[in-house]
């Protein structure tokens, strides 16, 4: 702040408060001492006005509120550059904050940071923290029950993008994915997009109703520009992300219109990164509770 | 009554004109507000449809509620109460009228617009710039209107609703203007002219001061005239007039920051906007006491004047939320209540509560006089009206009192891990029947505001008949004063 506005602000202030308590111990130095009825004099469309003092704890109360302004603006910013005697910023108060729960939580997430996921899905205090973790952070895009949503993976069903280990599952939350499907409207053609969609549609066998010429004309296209990361076989490939197509889970539906739409204009994935978030700790304890909905500790 | 001939016949077409639309337009706006209401508990009620969703419906309410109906009854006191105040007829009858026209066409503008989804996306001031450029040439012509009125007035000294009028006049056009500044790209958006926190900044200047200014100091200038008149007793004090007055317009304008305390805003603007919020309220209840203090002496009075009643409990209502204004711009009490119903709640204890119970009383007070009446049509129906807006005030505030305490502590609560013990849905859902007894709340209101519609028509269709029963209007010389010809 220059010192133009640091003056600014504080001579706006004095002024306004001074002006204030002017105004008000002014107009009590003239005033009667008590309630009266007689009137100022004036009358307007017949109403008159007493002349009556001002109430007295309405006066005290006034008063108290410009005494704890002062007192306020000594303590604390305010007054410009006036950083307050007690040095506080909200900045701070935050940082205070986040410390003091670092400190009481931190060691109860540490706990479990050494015992691998496999083990802790067998231990129901650490998957209710990892739910916990899930629902305040997760379940906005993927829903209370981990069910998904339209483009956002289902994770109860044991159908998975990039793996589902521990460690692939980690991986995901920690760092995040980026899932691209490029644009191939352009490339094969309407008419390709239209005969590939029913072809894939048919992998997982959507009765679509398509001519064979066409089933076979999509075949072609398919093995010649899908089956690079989605397979021959249009199993997919968790390194790439590219999604298993023979098994009727659909990210962005399973309509003719639909799959035609995702390989006409492609589709974009995005998983954010949670360890700057989360932190290890919760991260693994998260990383828990996604496993424990497909694999049940016996 | 010779010296009736002596006396200005006051311009009362406008102010019928005003008085009349401040009934449909408060109709309409809360009936849209019942509405939105009703969706937050069956969202079907959005008929799925984009202009019928709550996102476009909900600031079609508010400018509804706040410009229509507020500034239609804004309109029609001050005109009224200028005139009479300063012995005098308006100024400018032709910019006079067209002040009316041209804010009918800002608020059906605002009705198509809104519903469209054209939005400048400013909180009360949503309105695009076309809409905005006519409002301020509707408010630079109504400031010539009073203004010009006060300079020819009759009395020597000014009245002290006047001064009220004056500075909402005043600020609210100084606000409108710096706040809408904004740089078009089409006929139907803008960019604002100002970016980031600034931007911030400015639009809750100007959102905390159309509370201030727009809802308070106009509003206190209607209360200024009607209470004592309706109660025949002068006011409490001058005195007390006069330090609330300039404290109230010194301190308003600074108070905009508590509505962004721990945001981007700057520590020091955070510290004031709460500090000036506090010294707000002595100078917030200097009105409250005047008003009621008035009414000493003329207690029992309640008993049998419902519009009294009216003006009363919309004191109380005024008293209780500039109370809990204050209190919720404490930062601590701010971290619980900000972003929850708790806000909405008080927001209505001084729309529902204070404007609008005002706004009832001073057009009860004031349609029959400009009808040429004695009474209103039915006075058990302005008694009717007082309870189902008393009731539905009650339960909508402590319906709204009870969501956002319920919000702020569940989202706060942590387990003993350290983790949030509940999801934002799951506060939704615990508002669900909070919602329920808001949206009955809202149907007493809205109700009672059909009462009052229908009371007016019977009150303005039958005055047709009896115009030429020229009664006396009031006891006073002046009153002998009859409306100008050409309603």
């Amino acid at each position: 702040m220059s010192n133009f506005w640091h003056w600014w602000i504080v001579l706006l202030t004095t002024a306004c408060l001074v002006l204030v308590t002017w105004v008000l111990f002014s107009t009590r130095k003239t005033q009667r001492k008590e309630m009266t009825e007689e009137t100022t004099g004036h009358a307007y469309d017949g109403i008159e006005e007493y002349d009556n003092p001002l109430p007295h704890w309405w006066f005290i109360m006034f008063i108290a509120t410009l005494v704890f302004t002062v007192g306020y603006l000594i303590l604390y910013p305010g007054m410009g550059k006036w950083e307050g005697v007690l040095g506080w910023t909200q900045v701070g108060e935050l940082e205070r904050d986040q410390q003091k729960h670092d400190r009481k939580y931190a060691p109860e997430f540490a706990r479990y940071a050494a015992t691998p996921i496999e083990e802790l899905i067998k231990n129901p205090k650490a998957l209710k923290m990892g739910e916990r973790v899930f629902i305040n952070n997760c379940a906005l895009c993927h829903g209370m029950d981990a069910g998904g949503n339209f483009g956002f993976p289902n994770l109860a069903d044991n159908d998975w993008l990039y793996g589902g280990t521990p460690d692939a599952i980690k991986a995901t939350i920690a760092h995040g994915r980026q899932g691209q499907m490029p644009a191939w409207g352009a490339v094969i053609g309407d008419k390709g997009v239209k005969q590939v969609a029913s072809y894939v549609r048919e992998l997982s066998s959507i009765e679509t109703g398509a001519s064979e010429a066409d089933l076979v004309a999509g075949k072609k296209i398919f093995n010649t520009t899908c089956a690079v990361c989605h397979n021959a076989d249009g199993t997919g490939n968790f390194a790439l992300g590219a999604p298993n197509l023979t098994n009727n889970v659909w990210l962005y539906g399973s309509s003719q219109a639909q799959v035609e739409y995702t390989i006409r204009q492609g589709r974009n994935g995005v998983m954010p990164p949670w360890d700057n978030i989360l932190g290890d700790e919760k991260v693994h304890l998260v990383t828990a509770y996604v496993y424990s909905l497909t694999h049940k500790a016996e | 009554m010779s010296t009736a001939t002596l006396q200005p016949t006051y311009n009362y077409k406008v102010v019928r004109q005003f008085a009349i639309m401040a009934v449909v337009w408060g109709v309409v706006g809360m009936a849209v507000g019942l509405l939105i209401a009703s969706q937050m508990v069956f969202p079907e009620l959005n008929l799925g449809l984009p202009w019928t969703s709550f996102g476009r419906l909900r600031p079609l309410h508010t400018n509804a509620v706040i410009f229509a109906f507020g500034g239609c009854v804004l309109f029609a006191t001050s005109y009224y109460i200028v005139q009479r105040t300063c012995q005098t007829t308006l100024a400018m009858p032709g910019l006079a009228a067209f002040t009316f026209w041209g804010w009918q066409l800002v608020i059906v503008a605002a009705a198509i617009t809104l519903p469209l989804g054209m939005t400048s996306s400013k909180e009360y001031a949503e309105l695009e710039w076309p809409i905005d450029i006519l409002i301020a040439v509707v408010w630079v012509s109504y400031a010539l209107v009073f203004f010009g009125t006060i300079m020819k007035r009759k009395s020597k000294h000014i009245y002290v609703a006047n001064w009220f009028f004056g500075a909402f006049i005043i600020t609210v056009a100084v606000l409108h203007i710096v706040n809408s500044a904004a740089l078009p790209v089409s006929l139907t958006k803008s960019y604002s002219a100002y970016a980031g926190a600034m931007d911030a900044m400015i639009q809750w200047w100007y959102g905390h001061n159309a509370v201030g200014f727009f809802l308070t100091a106009g509003f206190l200038g209607m209360m200024y005239y009607f209470v004592p008149k309706q109660a025949e007793r002068p006011v409490y004090s001058y005195r007390l007039s006069i330090v609330h007055f300039w404290a109230l317009v010194a301190i308003y304008i600074w108070a905009g920051p508590h509505h962004l305390h721990y945001t981007a805003l700057p520590d020091w603007a955070q510290s004031l906007g709460m500090v000036m919020s506090l010294v707000l309220l002595a100078p917030s209840w200097g009105g409250m006491i005047n008003g009621i203090m008035t009414l000493s002496g003329a207690w029992h009075k309640l008993r049998t004047d419902p519009i009294l009643r009216f003006l009363v409990v919309s004191l109380s209502f005024y008293g209780m939320s500039t109370f809990e204004g204050p209190m919720m711009a404490i930062k601590t009490v701010n971290a619980l209540s900000h972003y929850t119903d708790w806000t909405i709640g008080h927001v209505h204890s001084g729309a529902l509560g204070w404007v609008a119970m005002v706004s009832f009383g001073s057009l009860y007070h004031l349609i029959p006089k400009l009808y040429g009446k004695e009474q209103m049509y039915s006075v058990s129906l302005i008694n009717a009206h007082f309870w189902l807006a008393t009731i539905g005030t009650v339960l909508y505030i402590v319906a709204m009192w009870v969501n956002g305490i319920t919000q702020g502590l569940m989202w706060r609560a942590v387990n003993e891990d350290g983790t949030l013990t509940y999801s934002f849905i799951e506060s939704v859902e615990a508002s669900g029947f909070g919602y329920i007894v808001r949206a009955i709340g809202g149907g007493f209101f809205v109700l009672g505001m059909l009462v009052m519609a229908y009371n007016v028509y019977r009150t303005a269709s039958e005055s047709e008949d009896q115009s030429q029963d020229k009664k006396d209007l009031d006891q006073t010389a002046l009153d002998t004063a009859q409306p100008v010809a050409g309603r």
